[in-house]
């Protein structure tokens, strides 16, 4: 393959990504309010178009064509800065994850990630840390004091809950040998999913998860009765819009990762077993990784409708005494199996 | 390639910006950060220096670098917290208790 | 020109700058973005001279750790809303001397000596050397690094403590 080749189909592989994202992150909060509908008893949205279906571009259009207004206090450069940080860091962290094996198309093998990095894991991790400073900058930048408290609270919370998900990637890093994602799916074969596997480790890793993406039972960045919206209180139109995508993004991210590091990624079972061809099988596993995505993500939104938020002292010590000494026990487990089964 | 003297002269740079941040910053905070500089600045010299040796170990002793910067990043700022706590500043020309 | 000396040129620029920012700025929420910024410049240029371990190690460290720490500071210990934050200078006269001597003597150090430079391929990964590295001949200062982190926790938590 030629370097040009390799751009084109690289540049394919991101425009593909990229919509994809955006068309999910907007219908994951149509299917958030939905959800939320159904379980507290109502309809939800149902008035644009059929069964509300056209709500997501509504909301858009809304927020579009909203004023964008910048607080005299705020820290203009910076204001404007955080939104945009908190976006592209969303898109940046999905280059990594593996959504299907590799296939041939027009000719081609393709892997289908658009970027096969070696320290793919690492990397992911790297972003989320990065992450906090949107969230900072913003909480700083907008001169108001709920704002400020919820940047504060958001950064203490990612840096604490960012020890037990790094403990908790160790144990299956272990197993897999390797920090390349596409390994790591590999490595989880037949029924050897993570989390049957290392069971300790995956509820961790979930907990760490709704926590890094801020939401219930752990908003406390954006409480909305105490702190009128956190970190994001004074920010209106798009760049509220870019903080809202931001945060389904990371949802969709945070789902993504869950799958590949323990459910196996896009990996169906003996399904090789079955005797299809061979873009029928990868089909289905595409397919698989997508429907596992769902379940995942349907997960987050249920907690979120069912739960109530925690006290913030209460998700500090949750964090430090229980995740951290759980994730270090996990790890010493899975030490213990590889030196019994290797 | 780059001759190795651009990445010499570059972590010259950063360090000598570290010891301007040093010597002529007030607040404790920023002498903070330039000397964070100056450890980024030996970082970038040892690796740049493993690279075009086609040694590993020097990569190994930014890594202890590192380790050693977390470290002092955590003891260092609780000491600014406990000196704003105690004298309400961290104007490092107005913490002078042991000046007589 | 290749693409890889494009990409020295760009991360050189962008460390350079933002470390002349970093202590030339007044405000002090400008000079940790500056910092952000340089760490960043620094994480490509161990990228391009093949240590992919330590590019993500720095950001995830200094970035992602120390650099939050800072931030935490500088919101504890200053009126942080209303009017920006400001810093002064002092010791200018001095401070211009020592540098500037210090500058002249790294300068015509680096840049008189002959160094020595072998061309290898790097692999394409250095975390299987770093890890044996690390795991055989380095292992008891591996150990020490430990036990001193673990220190510094317990120190920087008592030292913080409300008494």
């Amino acid at each position: 393959m030629g370097i040009l080749e390799i751009i084109i189909i690289t540049f394919v592989k991101i425009l593909i990504i990229v919509t994809m994202m955006l068309l999910s992150v907007s219908y994951l909060v149509y299917f958030e309010r939905k959800i939320s509908a159904w379980t507290q008893n109502r309809v939800g949205p149902n008035r644009v178009g059929y069964a509300g279906l056209l709500q997501p571009f509504a909301d858009v259009f809304k927020l579009l064509l909203k004023e964008d207004i910048v607080p005299d206090a705020a820290n203009k450069p910076i204001h404007t800065l955080a939104p945009i940080m908190a976006l592209v860091i969303a898109f940046g962290t999905y280059a990594v994850i593996p959504i299907g094996p590799a296939v041939e198309l027009f000719g081609y093998n393709i892997q289908l990630v658009v970027a096969d990095v070696n320290i793919g894991i690492l990397y992911v991790l790297a972003l989320t840390s990065i992450g906090v400073y949107a969230i900072t900058f913003s909480g700083w930048s907008s001169g108001s004091k709920y704002s400020l408290l919820g940047g504060v609270r958001s950064s203490a919370q990612m840096i604490s809950y960012e020890i037990s998900m790094g403990f908790s990637v160790a144990g299956v890093l272990l197993f897999s040998e390797s920090l390349r994602p596409l390994d790591i799916v590999a490595s989880q074969s037949g029924w050897m999913w993570n989390a049957i596997v290392q069971p300790i480790g995956f509820i961790t890793f979930v907990v760490s998860a709704f926590a890094e993406t801020n939401r219930l039972p752990f908003d406390l960045p954006e409480a909305e009765p105490e702190l009128v919206g956190g970190y994001h209180t004074e920010y209106s139109s798009m760049k509220f819009a870019a903080f809202f995508l931001a945060e389904y993004a990371n949802m969709i991210i945070a789902s993504a990762l869950i799958v590949t590091l323990y459910l196996g990624g896009w990996q169906v079972p003996y399904i090789e077993m079955a005797g299809l061809s061979a873009g029928l099988t990868a089909l289905i596993q595409v397919g698989a990784f997508f429907v596992k995505m769902g379940a995942l993500l349907f997960f987050f939104i249920w907690v979120r409708w069912s739960l109530p938020r925690f006290r913030y002292d209460q998700l500090m010590s949750l964090g430090w005494k229980v995740m951290f000494p759980l994730s270090l026990v996990n790890l010493i487990w899975v030490a213990v199996l590889v030196m019994l089964f290797n | 390639m780059i001759p190795i003297e651009y990445y010499l002269i570059l972590s010259a740079f950063m360090f000598i910006m570290g010891v301007i941040g040093v010597l002529t910053r007030k607040n404790a905070i920023i002498v903070f950060m330039s000397i964070e500089l100056m450890l980024n600045s030996a970082n970038l010299t040892f690796v740049t220096f493993s690279s075009y040796l086609g040694n590993v170990t020097g990569q190994l002793f930014v890594f202890f670098v590192m380790t050693v910067a977390a470290a002092e990043a955590a003891v260092g700022l609780a000491i600014i917290i406990a000196l704003f706590r105690n004298k309400q500043t961290v104007s490092i020309d107005e913490i002078n208790i042991l000046k007589w | 020109m290749n693409i890889y000396d494009l990409i020295f040129y760009l991360f050189a620029t962008i460390t350079v700058l933002s470390a002349l920012a970093v202590v030339s700025t007044k405000n002090i929420i400008y000079s940790a973005y500056n910092l952000m910024l340089t760490f960043f410049g620094v994480a490509g240029l161990y990228v391009l001279l093949g240590a992919d371990f330590l590019a993500i190690v720095q950001l995830i460290v200094y970035v992602g750790g120390i650099l939050i720490l800072i931030l935490f500071g500088v919101m504890l210990t200053n009126k942080v809303n209303g009017m920006p934050i400001h810093t002064e200078v002092t010791n200018i006269i001095p401070a211009s001397i020592t540098i500037g001597l210090f500058a002249g003597i790294v300068l015509a150090f680096f840049m008189n000596t002959n160094w020595k430079s072998v061309t290898t391929e790097f692999p394409a990964t250095t975390i299987q050397s770093l890890g044996k590295l690390l795991m055989n001949e380095y292992i008891l200062i591996f150990e020490l690094l430990g036990v001193l982190l673990l220190i510094a926790l317990i120190g920087a938590a008592s030292i913080a403590r409300k008494q």
